[in-house]
């Protein structure tokens, strides 16, 4: 399981490995958090009407690295001594698989819920992931906006979910 | 010069490659690169509206300029989901 806050991985995702991550603060000095709020994203087995068989993940792998690397920094930006860790799996996932798993810790709960939830709806905008879904009867790629982490608007989007 | 092109998912799919090395005149943009690439796979030509680009594992506009030995990536929309 991998040892940093933000990793791709083809294994299957622990949680409380993340919960770890954001619990244990390496730097001297620094608050140790009194909350940590997590989130797992599981493979439904159906969707738009369709009954799912499994799915795909692929990843650009860095650049993904990056982009949960740049939502920490986002999210310190707006709630001080945030601590993320976002972890992504990749290959062929089966109903009820784990495929993305988010934890946030804060000094206090409200600022862990919302930057958790922050996390998520930013993953879901920018990071260069794609999923292949196989159905009964087809495969598709599911597709949504396109990637911009500079798009403000979907910033403010996913500031505006997280602090509903 | 010469640069690298990785694609992925359905752009992947659609040309049947995943990485390529392809010359680039001086003073290319990704745009250009992408441009050659549409050229070369007339199946991408419908997703240049909605694709991405990131050189060297980083997100990168359009107009941004190549260099020798850059890795350019092509990203068709990310899976997202609203709920």
């Amino acid at each position: 399981m991998a040892a940093s806050r933000f990793a791709v991985t083809r294994g299957p995702l622990e949680l409380g490995r993340l919960v770890e991550l954001v619990s244990l603060r390496p730097d001297e000095g620094a608050t140790t958090p009194g909350a940590v709020a997590t989130f797992l994203g599981l493979v439904r087995d159906r969707n738009l009407g369709r009954r799912v068989h499994h799915l795909e993940y692929e990843a650009h792998e860095a650049l993904a690295r990056r982009a949960f690397q740049r939502i920490d920094e986002e999210a310190r930006g707006h709630w001080p001594g945030v601590v993320l860790a976002i972890h992504h799996r990749v290959g062929r996932l089966e109903i009820g698989d784990a495929s993305v798993a988010i934890a946030a810790g804060s000094t206090h709960r409200a600022e862990a819920f919302a930057a958790c939830r922050y996390a998520i709806e930013r993953v879901k905008q920018i990071a260069p992931i794609w999923k292949h879904e196989v159905f009964d009867g087809g495969d598709v790629w599911i597709e949504g906006a396109t990637a911009d982490p500079d798009d403000e608007a979907a910033r403010a989007e996913a500031m505006r979910r997280a602090c509903a | 010069m010469r640069v690298r092109i990785r694609l992925f998912a359905r752009l992947r799919d659609l040309a049947g490659a995943e990485e390529l090395a392809r010359d680039a005149a001086a003073g290319a943009t990704v745009a250009d690169v992408w441009a050659a690439l549409v050229r070369e796979y007339p199946a991408l030509e419908p997703h240049g509206r909605t694709v991405s680009a990131a050189v060297n594992d980083d997100y990168a506009p359009m107009r941004r300029l190549v260099e020798d030995g850059d890795e350019v990536a092509f990203l068709p929309p990310v899976s997202g989901g609203r709920r």
